[in-house]
């Protein structure tokens, strides 16, 4: 759920990386933290385990630029992927605008990542939001392992929507930005839909 | 699924005017009003050095962790925290289901001023918050939001690097 600030001028809007454990939700906010002019973001929180496993949310504020005069600022969120974790997860994608789901490319992880779909979906649902109408790219992350699968083979598996999907091999950085601005440009093409 | 947020300027001031207030009477250092989702509304007293952004997105995480929390138990909500520090703390009150007022205070104050100045600003606060929900609704069912113009390239241009 967006909101529009016209006493600061300003426009935030909410977009959540989901995905199954370890399949690189908090590489890509590191990155994005790592590589984001400083006048631009704002401080990254984790709250992660002793072992740097995301235990509720990571969290970094993001600023874009200018439109008609209002600032536009995403508030970037991971949920923690661990299936039982799922409480949390739920109450991470309260008034979401945008997903974008971060599927683990490696062959093993297959049905990890269907599970985290099917889950991503439920708890859509319960948060009275359909998959097919919230604003909602891909990521094939870590496409740079040997042992990734074919990426016909994860479409077909992860993506029969055909929505918006991108490589990417987080830990470098390839990928990251691109999947970033997809979804933010469909988050804010929603609002000028919506505006209507 | 909640309709989308919107603060007017008259509002906001409205909102100043209640917090303000709300500073001196409960000697408060800070004041801030966040809502559920993260998203910080307004701000009072001494906050300059504090990530404003940081407290707002925590807080909501916070509140969020707790009603869920509430919810295992039986209960709908905790509205009211308190979190006691050694030289400062915080008062978190739920207003209006939706929205979250936070109180930072010293030993210039007392849990017992901050309770009961809090009550009352947040009954002033709810009124506001009413008022402002009816105004977006009428807003949005009559069609004027002002990104209803925005074009594809205005979309774009924000991409340029």
């Amino acid at each position: 759920m967006s909101f529009i600030n016209y006493s600061s001028r300003e426009i935030n809007c909410k977009i959540v990386y989901y995905g199954p454990g370890l399949c690189g939700k908090t590489t890509n906010l590191q990155w994005i933290y790592a590589k984001t002019n400083p006048d631009l973001k704002g401080k990254m929180i984790s709250l992660a385990t002793e072992t740097e496993r995301t235990l509720f949310f990571d969290f970094l504020p993001l600023s874009l630029g200018q439109i008609r005069g209002f600032k536009t600022r995403f508030h970037l969120y991971t949920v923690p992927g661990q299936v039982f974790y799922d409480a949390s997860r739920k109450l991470i994608l309260k008034g979401v605008d945008g997903v974008i789901f971060v599927a683990d490319s490696q062959i093993e992880r297959m049905e990890a990542n269907l599970e985290s779909m099917d889950n991503l979906r439920i708890n859509l649902k319960d948060q009275g939001y359909e998959l097919e109408k919230v604003p909602f790219v891909i990521q094939f992350n870590k496409r740079d392992l040997p042992n990734a699968a074919p990426l016909d083979e994860l479409r077909r598996a992860l993506n029969p929507l055909g929505v918006p999907d991108f490589e990417a091999s987080a830990h470098n950085g390839s990928g990251v930005f691109e999947t970033l601005k997809h979804v933010a440009k469909l988050v804010l093409s929603d609002l000028k839909r919506l505006g209507r | 699924m909640d309709s989308q947020m919107v603060m007017y300027e008259e509002d906001h001031k409205k909102i100043l005017v209640v917090i303000g207030r709300l500073v001196r009477e409960a000697n408060a250092k800070g004041i801030f009003v966040v809502d559920r989702n993260g998203q910080l509304i307004a701000e009072a007293g001494e906050v300059r050095g504090i990530d404003t952004t940081s407290l707002a997105s925590l807080t909501a995480g916070s509140i969020a962790a707790t009603g869920g929390l509430a919810k295992i138990i039986g209960e709908q909500d905790f509205p009211v925290h308190f979190h006691q520090g050694l030289k400062d703390s915080l008062h978190i009150t739920m207003v209006a289901g939706r929205w979250i007022l936070v109180v930072i205070f010293d030993e210039r104050s007392s849990l017992g001023l901050v309770r009961l100045r809090v009550k009352k600003a947040g009954a002033d606060m709810s009124k506001i918050f009413e008022d402002l929900a009816k105004k977006a609704d009428a807003e949005a069912a009559s069609g004027t939001s002002p990104f209803a113009e925005i074009t594809d390239d205005d979309i774009d241009n924000l991409f340029n690097d």
